[in-house]
């Protein structure tokens, strides 16, 4: 059936193939790092869990939870992404792909490709708060902060 | 409900003639012509708000051209045409609800502004602790949360009235949770989640024998069942004026006047009072002392309006055409791969809320607006619902007079796109 570009550039293969088989989806029994993320909009919450080194490198990171198939495939491929990364490195990352989710920046040649299959959020604002809730979530854990919102 | 469509009664004796009638309906209402996504509106969201016909539309402008001014104060000309105005809609809405007296129609903001004004004009002064107030699960967190507060500051028990798997409230349970500390019992009319239209008339029947307050939340029945105070036998109703093809910013509470006149102010200021000094205020009678303030004017004015449009229509043959429309798209969803309709109770109005396998309703939403169908997803505003079917969310597809059976169409064919796209099967 025909479905508009806009719907087609949003719901690419690879999001939709992460919405149905999330990876890392999973609890880290002992994590070092943990918080919630909740959605009040559209009610999606998602427990994200990290375990990051003594010298702030991340060993692993996994989550749980309930969303549309924009959060649950940007916190699967966010989990995939993050494996091995500094927490510099983590960070710079969510600063690239805010940008391209809200149309900051049209230069997303830093960007991993993997995170650009979102590009299409920003035509939809209301769907910006879904693509960085899994985001979002992993700020607040290595702040420390147990849950955080995305209103 | 079975629904018969009463060609004959109605001396409607085709569909093409039922097909001309609703056109001639959609002509009054200018935002049906408009496009999304160069795609013609297919606007099924009318339980989050209904469209305005250009009759109100027409009276609300007329109003900011010829008549604005201030309401029940100036002796000039503007302001008498005002007031006039502004009591005329009371008038209206009266008669559109057959309250007795226009002493017992309040304007206020909206459903949620009705509800808080009987929370805490009447419940806080004559509940006690120890009291309890039933409220049912498949509540609007309008008639929820002020009573929440309310359990909070004056320790009182908020009793919940358990509802079946079809959506409809347990009434066998209902009546074994009435007992001697129960002082309200606080249901909607019509679910705005699951489209039920509950026995309001069977309720407030057994709660008159005991001496109990009954609340209903109005909101969802307003546009859709002709509201009969009188006949329904409650003691508050609430509802907004644009849930009824009325605009935004206006609501009304209608009260039986024996408790507006024992009940204190909900809000302080202009227009309440009788007389003010440093020594003694005496207040206004109802419904002006509920009203403190200058009133959404143009918007009360619109909203009788709206009423009086609705009262111009053939309402039995707007309310046999939602119930076919109601039976088609029931019948036509159910086509849909992995789709399970959320609320099937016996009586409901044109109202369909579901959830697809597989697929968030969010994303649903963005799919459908894409094919220019607007409904709305999530939780409604009713998390105790969701919470009661183990669900984070739904679609709902609200109707209203003005669709038509080829809206319905498209709304399924986008919702094939969608199981399409998902590879739901």
């Amino acid at each position: 059936m025909m479905l508009t570009s806009r719907t087609k550039n949003l719901y690419q293969e690879v999001i939709l193939d992460h919405n149905k088989k999330p990876r890392n989806y999973r609890v880290i029994d002992e994590p070092t790092h943990s918080a919630k993320g909740h959605n009040p909009l559209c009610g999606d919450r998602l427990d994200l869990y990290l375990t990051v080194s003594d010298d702030n490198v991340i060993q692993d990171v996994s989550f749980v939870g309930d969303g549309c198939a924009i959060s649950k495939a940007s916190a699967s491929i966010m989990t995939t992404l993050l494996i091995g990364k500094s927490l510099e490195e983590a960070h710079e990352m969510f600063d690239g792909f805010h940008d391209l989710v809200t149309g900051k920046s049209e230069d997303d040649k830093a960007l991993n490709n993997r995170l650009k299959v979102f590009a299409g959020v920003k035509d939809l604002p209301a769907r910006v708060k879904c693509a960085t809730l899994a985001w979002h979530t992993l700020n607040a854990a290595l702040e420390n902060k147990d849950e955080v919102t995305t209103e | 409900m079975s629904v018969t469509f009463e060609h004959k009664k109605n001396g409607i004796n085709t569909e093409n003639e039922m097909k001309r009638r609703i056109a001639e309906i959609r002509r009054d209402f200018p935002i049906l012509n408009r496009k999304v996504n160069d795609k013609p509106l297919v606007y099924l969201d009318n339980g989050a708000s209904t469209q305005m016909p250009k009759q109100v539309i027409d009276t609300i402008s007329a109003y900011h051209t010829y008549h604005h001014s201030n309401v029940h104060r100036g002796v000039h000309t503007l302001s008498q045409e005002s007031t006039d105005l502004y009591e005329e809609a009371r008038e209206t809405l009266k008669k559109y609800i057959n309250a007795s007296s226009t002493k017992e129609i309040i304007f206020t903001s909206g459903t949620t502004d009705s509800i808080n004004l009987v929370m805490h004009s009447y419940a806080k002064k004559f509940l006690k602790k120890g009291d309890k107030i039933l409220v049912s699960n498949m509540e609007h967190h309008a008639n929820i949360v002020p009573w929440y507060m309310l359990s909070k500051s004056h320790d009182v028990e908020i009793v919940v009235i358990p509802i079946t798997d079809s959506g409809e409230l347990d009434l066998d349970t209902f009546h074994d949770l009435l007992d001697d500390d129960v002082k309200i019992v606080a249901v909607n009319h019509v679910s705005n989640a699951l489209g039920t239209i509950n026995p309001i008339e069977k309720i407030t029947e057994t709660c008159r024998e005991r001496g109990i307050i009954t609340v209903v939340d109005g909101a969802q029945a307003c546009a859709h069942l002709t509201v009969d105070v009188q006949t329904l036998g409650c003691d508050f109703y609430a509802f907004s004026g644009h849930k009824m093809h009325g605009p935004t910013g206006t609501g009304l509470l209608y009260g039986r006047k024996e408790l507006l006149d024992v009940m204190d102010p909900y809000r302080g200021g202009g227009d309440m009072i009788l007389s003010v000094s440093f020594d003694e205020i005496i207040y206004n009678e109802a419904p002006f002392k509920f009203e403190a303030g200058t009133p959404a004017i143009a918007q009360v004015i619109g909203m009788g309006a709206a009423a009086k449009y609705i009262n111009e229509q053939d309402k039995k043959f707007i309310h046999s055409y939602e119930q076919k429309l109601l039976e088609y798209a029931t019948d036509k969803v159910s086509d849909v791969p992995g789709l399970k309709i959320i609320g099937t109770a016996e009586n409901k109005i044109s109202l369909i809320s579901f959830i697809i396998d597989g697929v968030h309703p969010h994303d649903i939403g963005t799919i459908l607006d894409e094919e220019a169908v607007a409904v709305r997803t999530g939780h409604h505003c009713a998390q105790p619902v969701m919470q009661r079917y183990g669900i984070p969310a739904t679609t709902r597809a609200s109707m209203s007079f003005y669709n038509t059976f080829e809206e319905i169409d498209a709304l399924v064919l986008a919702l094939k796109k969608v199981t399409d796209l998902f590879d739901v099967n």
